[in-house]
């Protein structure tokens, strides 16, 4: 009886561990807490995808894709738990969809050599493919959506941004201070006056920031905001009645459960993305018969087509396609982690390619090297239609400034690889 | 039957005071740290480290060093979160600017500067009692979040904020860093625990625990009969801070790897904290154990059985133990409102006698 119970416990506490035979992408996903709304969808669109292969393709080259859930919470101590967990079994990537776990995870997947792939968040000085060798972030980083917007702006003013005001409103954690630095940067290049106000997450009491926003009138406002923080800033700025179209949202500011809850108040409102958006692509005609008609999709698939789910849908795809390469490369289909590694080195998803997978003109061209495993960074805007209910992209994609951010990931890099003891590779 | 004292004497003070008077307790005491120092670390893997005992450890420190405070000296304390996050920052600094100085004296010496911090928001207990005292150390958590957020020196200058542990070793065993194996992880966290643990046991049934417990069940009744109120509720607070610096380390250092402060030392660390020895028992060194495996073990194996052996979806198994956990932290209250340790002891109690309750 007495040792009963601990081996109850220990067999309770042990992963269940999935078979060994197929690919394993595990998926640490948040679908409760104050980000859940969020998260939910970018892991329905980041399964379903993978289903979609098995179903319609038997897998990639054959083998079968498994895609393990594990909840987060969007917590750094559930991720570790989860990163654990599935570590074992036989993990070729992962996508934590977190930048603080992503922080964590950076030296564990070094050691454990296991690629990590963070599109649109994570270290954005991981772009630097010499220190940091097993991550990787392309099409997009956040320095290169802050370069981005301004850049909007700057078109939008006819190429002068000087003695203009520009407020940050971000979630106060490694996630939204990192834009920080490179506006910073750019407010001296442009001359705009630039303001960071920070916002303690989960953000739904953001009044006093709004009040100091209402006091000094900034011209435009950006916001690095996720979860529930978004709309709470979106209603607040709606409040105020500060003009909508100088409202620019980052990647993760941008999506239908951000705007939908202020309902007209939010129309105008302009967000960053690094890929399309809506339902107009053929993808959508084979996951419709492959995974929704017959009822395989995630959670039903309620929130098919939108932001986060094309994003979510993306990140697989860019995956899909570097096992893919990998498979190539090592002309086995039973890829271990480290050539997985290789072929996202090595991965060049051309327009064409993206054509042939049913996503004509979806994302950039994603070509990355042994050096540099942030793409090109190229990233559109989106603005919000409240009648319609849809985002509408309007502008093509634009490239960031990378005369200013090439030397600021060189020297955030540095002080990584000296922090870390790392060497960096020759490339 | 099982549990029974019968021709176990004590023949000297010294062995009727000692902390497991029982036989079979002590027996299970001796194999407990057996198995614990001599067993596990040959079997252990990353998983059972890193998502199961270190945590579990460590929390287990700081809930013996609020179980101090609050538990033996009778003082609420809201503020567990920024004091783990002091120790964390200090021994960053600490680790960053002398990498040549040994780990576990940073830790130390972490704790030291946590303790000193600690004095300092204790100064206001001299003076309020209660909710009120509670609310003076509310207010020491949100500021120390803050300050560790405002002021960049705190993180060296970070674009993000976040801190990250470098790779440091003992005898030139990796402990902390990414390359720290996980018997390396368990073993140092373990020694700290032990350690510490030992210390709590023997400070509190001396004089220090006495005068603690004194001003715990009436500080005016203390005062008359000779316990100096200033330096029995300091060193309450000094005493605390050190334990609840050393877990903040520890937590930074060997668990996480990385923090954000906001994130990993937030309000919520607080409460757990709190939690874990209202639910395993204040005034309890064993209950600081019991609520920390309670609270971070019991998610731990929810989860593992409903989404890995019962195959449910993720959201609805995150919900679900979140509602387990919260009745049975409802039951245990109504059925125990004195915490496991007090269960642990009414077992015994039953064990004792039977089957022969009569």
């Amino acid at each position: 009886m007495k040792l009963k119970f601990p081996a109850i416990v220990a067999a309770g506490m042990m992963a269940a561990a999935p078979a060994m035979a197929d690919l394993v992408v595990p998926n640490l996903s948040y679908r409760t807490g104050a980000y859940g709304a969020n998260g939910t969808q970018y892991a329905d669109g980041f399964n379903d995808y993978f289903t979609l292969l098995n179903e319609r393709d038997g897998g990639i080259g054959g083998e079968k894709v498994q895609v393990p859930e594990c909840e987060t919470a969007y917590n750094t101590e559930k991720g570790v738990e989860c990163y654990e967990a599935t570590k074992g079994s036989g993990a070729l990537v992962y996508n934590p969809l977190s930048t603080g776990i992503t922080y964590q995870l950076i030296p564990k997947v070094a050691v454990d050599k296991i690629p990590l792939y963070t599109p649109g968040y994570g270290r954005t000085s991981a772009k630097n493919g010499k220190v940091f060798e097993w991550v990787f972030n392309a099409p997009a980083n956040y320095w290169d959506g802050a370069s981005v917007a301004i850049k909007h702006l700057l078109d939008e003013n006819g190429g002068d941004l000087s003695g203009k005001k520009i407020a940050l409103v971000y979630h106060n954690s490694a996630y939204g201070k990192e834009p920080i630095r490179t506006l910073e940067e750019l407010s001296k290049k442009h001359g705009f006056t630039f303001t960071a106000l920070p916002i303690d997450p989960p953000g739904q009491e953001q009044k006093s920031q709004w009040l100091q926003i209402r006091r000094d009138k900034p011209d435009y406002v950006l916001m690095w905001g996720w979860g529930v923080m978004n709309q709470a800033a979106i209603q607040e700025a709606a409040n105020i009645r500060f003009p909508m179209e100088n409202f620019i949202g980052t990647y993760w500011s941008g999506s239908e459960v951000d705007v939908t809850p202020v309902g007209a108040g939010a129309d105008g409102y302009k967000a960053l993305t690094f890929h399309g958006v809506g339902m107009d692509y053929p993808i959508y005609a084979d996951l419709k018969q492959h995974v929704i008609d017959p009822g395989k999709a995630s959670q039903g698939g309620q929130h098919v087509g939108s932001v986060l789910y094309s994003r979510g849908l993306y990140a697989a795809l860019v995956i899909s396609e570097a096992i893919r390469k990998a498979q190539e490369i090592s002309g086995t289909s039973q890829i271990t982690p480290e050539q997985l590694r290789d072929g996202f080195e090595q991965l060049d998803i051309t327009p064409a390619r993206l054509e042939e997978l049913g996503l004509p003109d979806f994302g950039p061209e994603i070509k990355m090297t042994c050096a540099n495993h942030g793409g090109n960074g190229m990233v559109r805007v989106q603005q919000w239609d409240a009648g319609a209910k849809k985002w509408n992209l309007i502008s093509d994609f634009i490239e960031p400034d990378q005369e200013v951010l090439d030397p600021l990931i060189a020297e955030d890099s540095e002080a990584y690889a000296k922090e870390a003891g790392i060497t960096p590779r020759d490339c | 039957m099982i549990y029974r004292e019968a021709g176990d004497f004590k023949t000297s003070y010294r062995s009727d005071g000692q902390t497991f008077p029982i036989r079979l307790d002590r027996w299970g005491y001796y194999v407990v740290v057996a198995i614990a120092f001599g067993i596990i670390p040959f079997v252990i893997n990353d998983y059972w480290a890193s998502a199961v005992l270190v945590p579990f450890l460590i929390y287990a420190i700081a809930a013996m060093g609020l179980n101090i405070l609050t538990g033996y000296a009778g003082q609420v304390s809201l503020g567990t979160g920024g004091f783990m996050a002091v120790g964390a920052y200090s021994v960053y600094k600490l680790m960053t600017a002398f990498p040549e100085v040994s780990i576990v004296i940073h830790i130390l010496l972490a704790g030291g500067i946590t303790a000193a911090v600690g004095v300092l928001f204790g100064l206001p207990s001299l003076r309020i009692k209660g909710f009120y005292l509670a609310v003076a150390t509310l207010a020491a958590q949100f500021f120390l979040v803050w300050l560790f957020n405002k002021v960049p020196w705190f993180y060296n200058y970070s674009a993000s904020g976040q801190i990250n542990s470098p790779t440091r070793t003992v005898m030139d065993i990796a402990v902390t860093g990414p390359t720290t194996s996980a018997a390396a992880k368990y073993l140092v966290c373990l020694c700290f625990a032990f350690a510490l643990a030992w210390v709590a046991r023997n400070l509190t049934r001396g004089t220090l625990g006495r005068k603690w417990m004194a001003i715990r069940d009436m500080d005016i009744a203390a005062e008359i009969i000779g316990v100096n109120p200033l330096t029995a509720k300091l060193s309450a607070f000094a005493v605390s801070s050190f334990f609840v610096g050393i877990a903040g380390a520890l937590l930074f250092s060997v668990y996480l790897g990385a923090a954000e402060v906001g994130e990993a030392f937030g309000i919520n660390k607080s409460f757990l904290i709190l939690f874990m020895i209202i639910i395993g028992g204040l005034g309890s060194i064993f209950g600081s154990f019991a609520g920390a495996a309670f609270l971070v073990l019991l998610p731990v194996l929810l989860k593992n059985v409903l989404v890995g052996q019962l195959g449910w979806p993720t959201d609805l198994a995150a919900h679900i133990e979140l509602m387990i956990v919260g009745a049975l932290i409802i039951l245990f209250l109504i059925v125990e409102p004195h915490g496991l340790a007090r269960l642990w002891a009414l077992t015994k109690e039953k064990l004792r006698l039977w089957p022969f309750p009569h």
